[in-house]
Formats: structure tokens, C-alpha cells, sequence
């Protein structure tokens, strides 16, 4: 059977081309080269260069620091992900409900939305300083014997809590967005049938913000994975112990600072499937259960 | 920034290029004062000659430095000369063909290059197995004892420690007197590496790797867990101040008079001379009498200056006379009392001398003379593969013994371990 095919110029291709040459050049090549460079052993500059098949993963992949490493990133991920969006729907939500000045205090809940996480980073080094920091003279004072560049819980402590005020804008900005979409219509029909604002949250509100709350957790995961890079690099630098380095950290330290190529690429591409899976299972699974 | 850099450096290639100088990119790892100290050096080399423009380009810190380095030399943009650390010698020294040895260069292209006529504690360190010299000693420092003069005079101490066990008995009553006694800046450096050169123990086998990269850490031995054991006790009492891994963070703890001494290198005390607002001393670094009767000297710390590979006669030559002129007696003497770090040659040291700088400022000749202590079979330095991550392997386990995380003797075979690892992993890439 002859299928029936209509002529098509080649201008559709000319429309996507842009989009397709910056997807190949600044995702598709680097990960392929990510993945070649993988299977190498090379001297830092280059001058000889072998192929190990896969010792650089069975170099680096499982050993005590990555599997530290992996577990922080873990936890981390799973913190800043549930704090930043708790704290963020929560406000937004408070917002929601001003009606004096609510400009103004939208303004300010958005204000960190435009800092950079390594200078969150820097602000949050600042405040947590032995010798000149607030919130450490703070958390000392109040009873707890607060060493940050100790004890690894303090260290975690320090970079959850700058990666959550730090993204907490961003979610808020959404959330709100999102709550200000729902018809007036359904919530006064809420109203109507159920006197606590709380049930009428979780049952009216809180689904119909659904994909806005999906949308969001893509987003902060991949947040807590690699964005995050900026705020430990400017405050732990992974100490103390190797106690905060998150997964990312560990490539830059191995291939940026200690110049072993082959071993960090090995990380990455192990990251770049972590990653990967991470994302199918969230679309397979979870957004099922999201309505549009 | 890092694009401003590049613009910055563009414009200036263009700026000079119109002279017809032979340009010599330089990048360092200098900043603050220090950097400022080199464009110095730079402004007196192009004002003493019209065939050459030397342009140093700040690249960040040690790490920071190499990493563009080898950047650059991959994507064949390397710089004439490049500034490498105490820690990324065997990177560098280990990659053939990455660099032209110094001592090759000079020979080439200024007639003749004596090793002799450099210091003995800054001769070996950044040399082969034979002794030639692969990069040019540049801020050479090593690890003193800095301490409050007005502190220990308040205490009741006359003299500064010259041994640990000295410092254990002074320890309490400074305590008392409210300060804590000691920080310090760089557990590896200090408290590992100039550890074994300071009490003349071997700590990696292979001649400390100068012979072999197919070698092992001696790291995990009874004197350094001795030393770390008592270390962890001070912290425990309050006798020592931990204040994270930064260099700075523990310096400021001595500036604001935390700490009555400090563990820093020689090439703090200029910046702590503008930054101290009381009167500080500097001593030798303190050994143990249980372990050594009598104390070897330390090896430098800082970093080298390396002549990188895949340049023209020209560049080359004009590297050449740079080399020349930074160790000329003049400018190291210049260098040497502008920064602290110590003068390279015997001939700027002995113009220090007789220009009677020691006279008045007697503690910026520590460095130096603690150098010049009589050397030990294991006092010329080391040189071992991927230790920028050896280096975290260590401050990792530091962090675990002072947190209580791991017992003295787990932290140290975990280093062995981390430590060998990594040591075998970088010779397979020496082929």
C-alpha cells in the first residue's frame, strides 16, 4: 500500500534549526564528550592518553567519599525540595489573603528572587562567621553550642537554609500565580459547602495547584542538585569531613581543582543518569496523579 | 569576569602588538597586596628594557591559577609563564613535554643557569630526581610561628615556644588570661608535610616521590598521630582554635587577638604588618624534643614559576630574560621586603644583609634562616601525583578527628587509604 505523503518544503526545518543547533552544540556535544572522556585516563595536560574502558567509574564511583557524597545529596535534595516548596506555598497562600499593602509585601517575598546563589552564598558565609557572624553569635547564644566548621549537622544546617531562602521566591512567585488562577467561582462555591478555610485548602486549593506544585518539584530538585553548587562553594566547600559536598561538588573538585578529567567525567555521566531516571520517574509517576 | 579578563587581555595584545615588543603573558596567583607587589615587578621589568613586555594576569587562586593553565594548554592558548603550587608540581612536572625545565631555558638563551646560586632550601623542592630545576622558585614561603607580643608580655611569658611540649605548659595560662593559644592556617602544609621535614621523617616512599610515581603515603605513622592526638586535645581544652578550613578565617582569629600565636607562613608578614594593630613576632615553627633533638629545616611552601612548552624561540627567549631579571638581586631583595616571602639567591640575601634590613626588622629573616637549618635525608620536599585531592583526603579526616567523627587512628588510615588511591590512579596516568 502506497502511504499518501503531501510535499513539504524544507521552511519548517529552517524554523527549528536555531533551537536544534543550540541544543546539539551546548547539550548534546558536551554530554557525548563527557561520556568519551569517561572512558579515558589522560595526564592533566593532555600529552598522553589512554582508553580504560571502565576504570574511571570503578575508580570513582562507590567509594567512601562518593557514596558520603551521594547520601548528602540525597538528603539535601530531598530537604531543600520539601522546605523551600512548604515554606514558599505557605506564604504564598498567607499573601494570597492581604488585601492591605499587598504589593508591596509581594515585593518583598519576591526581593531574593534576583540573588545569585553563590552571592547567597557569600551573605550567608558572612552572617555564619566564627568571629563576626550574627546568626552564629545568635545560635550560641540562645543554648546551642552552634561550630558549623565542625559538626556536620550545623554545616548542613547552614547550606539547607541558605538554599531555601534562596528559592523560597522563586516558589513563592508561582504558587501565587498559581492561587490567583483558581476561578473565584469554585472557591465560593467551596465556601458555600465547607466552613474550614484548612479542608477547603486541601480539597479545592491545594489540587487545583497541582501542576503548579509538580512543575515546581522539577524544578527545586534539579535546583538542589546543581544550582546549589554556588552556595556550598561559597560557604563549606563540601567541609566538614566531606560532610556537605553534594555529587556536583565532588566533579568540580576532582576534575576542576585536582585536574583528574577522566574521573570526573566518570561522575558526571553517572549524575547525567541519576538525573535522568530521577526525571522519567517523576513524569511516569507522579504527574499521573496531577490533573490539568 | 573571567570574559572582562579576556577582553582586558585582547585589548592589551592589541595595544602592544603595534610595538613590535615580544609580549610574556604571565599568569599568577597573586592577589590583594601581593598582586599589587607584582604588577610592581612587571612595571620595573618593562621599564628596564624596550624588547619585551611582560602582562601578568591575575587567574585567581592557586588551584584556580592551574586549572586555566591546563585549560589553556589544552586548547594550545597556554601562557609564556605560569605560576604553579607547592601542591600541582608533580601535575606538572610529571606531564613531558608540558613545560621547558628553567634550568634548560636559562642555559639556551642566557648562557648558563647555577643552581648553586640559589638558596639551599628553595633548590630542590620544584627540581627532578637529579636536582636540575624545573621551575622557578617564586614566592617562596614556609610555615612560622607568628605571636602577640603584648599577649604572652600580659601572660607572663618571655619567650615565644620553640618546642610543643614548651607550648603545652604555657598553654594553660594563656588560657586563663582568656585567649585561646594557637591557630593555624594549613593542616596540610604545616601540620602534615613541613611535620616530616621539620623532625626529618620520610612521608612517601619512592625518595619521597622525587624517584618514582609508583609510591606510597608514609603518612599514617606514630609521630603524626602523636602529634594529631595532642592537637585533638588541645582543641578539647580550648587551647586551639579551629576556625574551618579557610586561610583567612584562621588569621583573623590572631589579627582580632583571639589567639595569642598563629601558624602561617613567612609570606603573611606583610599583610599581617598593615592589618595587626599590635606588636607580633615570628619564631621558628615548633617541633617535638621527644621526637627530634635537634629540629631540621623546612622546605618552601608557595609556588614556582614554570616556563610552559609550545612557544616560539622569541617567547621563549624573552621568558628567558624575565626569569633573569626576577632573580636578579635587585628585585628579589624588593620582592623579598615587600611581601615577606624569602629572596631566592644567596646574592639578594646577602644584599639584604649587608643593606642591614634584618637590623631593624629581625623577624622577617625567620623564614629564611629556618630554611637554611641544617637539612635532613628528608627535607627537600615531595612530590606526589593528584595531591590537590590528597590535600582534601587529609583536611577531610582532620575535620573528622577534631568533630570526633573518626578516632585518631581511623582518620589516618583512612588518609593511607584515600591517599593511595589516589596516588595509583595518577601513576596509570603517567605513561
Amino acid at each position: 500500500m502506497k502511504r499518501v505523503q503531501f510535499e513539504h518544503s524544507a521552511i519548517p526545518y529552517m524554523f527549528i534549526a536555531p533551537q536544534i543547533i543550540i541544543i546539539v552544540v551546548f547539550f548534546l556535544w558536551p554530554a557525548a564528550q563527557a561520556v568519551y572522556q569517561s572512558f579515558l585516563l589522560e595526564d592533566a595536560f593532555g600529552l598522553s592518553s589512554q582508553f580504560v574502558w571502565f576504570r574511571n567509574y570503578s575508580d570513582t564511583i562507590f567509594n567512601d567519599a562518593w557514596l558520603q557524597a551521594a547520601g548528602f545529596t540525597i538528603v539535601f535534595s530531598t530537604l531543600v525540595t520539601a522546605l523551600s516548596l512548604g515554606l514558599a506555598l505557605l506564604l504564598a497562600v498567607k499573601a494570597n489573603e492581604v488585601i492591605r499593602g499587598a504589593s508591596t509585601y509581594k515585593t518583598l517575598l519576591m526581593w531574593a528572587y534576583a540573588i545569585a546563589p553563590p552571592v547567597a552564598g557569600l551573605m550567608g558565609n558572612l552572617m555564619f562567621n566564627p568571629l563576626i557572624g550574627d546568626l552564629y553569635i545568635f545560635m550560641n547564644s540562645i543554648g546551642f553550642d552552634f561550630d558549623h566548621k565542625l559538626d556536620p549537622y550545623d554545616a548542613g544546617f547552614v547550606v539547607v537554609l541558605i538554599s531555601v531562602w534562596k528559592q523560597v521566591s522563586v516558589n513563592f512567585i508561582f504558587f501565587l500565580s498559581g492561587l490567583q488562577g483558581i476561578p473565584k467561582g469554585v472557591q465560593e462555591a467551596a465556601l458555600m459547602d465547607c466552613k474550614s478555610s484548612t479542608r477547603r485548602f486541601w480539597t479545592i486549593t491545594f489540587p487545583l495547584l497541582a501542576p503548579t506544585t509538580f512543575f515546581l518539584m522539577v524544578i527545586n530538585i534539579t535546583y538542589a542538585f546543581f544550582e546549589t553548587f554556588g552556595i556550598i562553594d561559597t560557604t563549606t566547600q563540601g567541609a566538614p569531613g566531606g560532610a556537605t559536598t553534594t555529587l556536583v561538588y565532588k566533579v568540580f573538585q576532582d576534575g576542576f581543582r585536582g585536574a583528574d578529567i577522566g574521573g570526573s567525567s566518570a561522575q558526571s555521566v553517572v549524575l547525567m543518569i541519576m538525573v535522568l531516571v530521577l526525571t522519567v520517574i517523576q513524569f511516569r509517576f507522579i504527574e499521573k496523579k496531577v490533573h490539568y | 569576569m573571567k570574559s572582562l579578563a579576556l577582553l582586558t587581555a585582547g585589548l592589551a595584545t592589541f595595544a602592544t602588538a603595534s610595538l613590535a615588543q615580544t609580549e610574556i603573558q604571565f599568569w599568577h596567583a597573586m592577589g590583594g597586596r601581593l598582586g599589587e607587589v607584582v604588577e610592581e615587578v612587571a612595571e620595573k621589568y618593562n621599564a628596564s628594557q624596550s624588547d619585551y613586555v611582560l602582562v601578568p594576569t591575575y587567574k585567581g587562586g592557586y588551584e584556580d591559577t592551574m586549572t586555566a593553565g591546563i585549560a589553556a594548554f589544552r586548547a594550545k592558548q597556554q601562557p609564556n609563564l605560569i605560576q604553579i603550587f607547592d601542591a600541582g608540581a608533580a601535575t606538572i612536572i610529571n606531564a613531558p613535554g608540558a613545560t621547558i625545565p628553567v634550568a634548560d631555558l636559562l642555559t639556551q638563551y642566557e648562557g648558563g643557569f647555577n643552581g648553586a646560586d640559589f638558596i639551599e632550601g628553595v633548590r630542590y623542592f620544584y627540581a627532578d630526581s637529579d636536582g636540575k630545576m624545573i621551575g622557578m622558585p617564586f614566592n617562596s614561603s614556609t610555615p612560622l610561628l607568628y605571636y602577640n607580643k603584648d599577649i604572652l608580655a600580659e601572660v607572663g611569658i618571655d619567650a615565644p615556644p620553640s618546642t610543643w611540649e614548651e607550648f603545652e605548659s604555657m598553654a594553660p595560662k594563656i588560657k586563663e588570661a582568656g585567649y585561646q593559644a594557637l591557630a593555624q592556617s594549613h593542616s596540610p602544609w604545616i601540620f602534615s608535610e613541613n611535620f616530616h621535614s621539620r623532625h626529618n621523617l620520610q612521608l612517601a616512599t619512592g625518595n619521597n616521590g622525587y624517584d618514582s610515581t609508583d609510591v606510597e603515603i608514609l603518612y599514617n605513622n606514630d609521630a603524626m598521630k602523636m602529634h594529631w592526638s595532642k592537637v585533638k586535645e588541645w582543641l578539647d581544652a580550648g587551647y586551639y582554635g579551629f576556625y574551618g578550613r579557610g586561610w583567612g578565617d584562621n588569621q583573623d582569629a590572631f589579627v582580632q587577638k583571639k589567639t595569642a600565636m598563629w601558624l602561617g607562613s613567612s609570606g603573611s608578614f606583610g599583610g599581617l604588618k598593615a592589618s595587626t594593630d599590635f606588636e607580633f613576632g615570628t619564631t621558628y615553627l615548633p617541633y617535638w624534643s621527644s621526637v627530634i633533638e635537634e629540629p631540621k629545616s623546612t622546605f618552601i611552601g608557595g609556588a614556582a614559576l614554570f616556563a610552559m612548552a609550545g612557544k616560539s624561540d622569541e617567547e621563549n627567549e624573552a621568558t628567558a630574560d624575565f626569569l633573569k631579571f626576577l632573580s636578579s638581586s635587585e628585585i628579589q631583595y624588593f620582592w623579598h621586603k615587600e611581601t615577606g616571602y624569602v629572596p631566592i639567591t644567596n646574592a639578594a640575601y646577602d644584599m639584604a644583609k649587608a643593606d642591614g634590613y634584618y637590623g631593624t626588622t629581625p623577624d622577617a629573616e625567620i623564614g629564611i634562616l629556618q630554611l637554611s637549618q641544617p637539612g635532613g635525608e628528608w627535607t627537600k620536599g615531595y612530590r606526589l601525583g593528584f595531591y590537590v585531592q590528597i590535600r582534601d583526603v587529609m583536611y577531610n579526616a582532620f575535620d573528622d578527628i577534631f568533630s570526633g567523627e573518626a578516632s585518631v587512628d581511623e582518620a589516618f588510615a583512612a588518609i593511607e587509604k584515600g591517599a593511595n588511591e589516589l596516588l595509583v590512579r595518577f601513576d596509570a596516568t603517567v605513561k
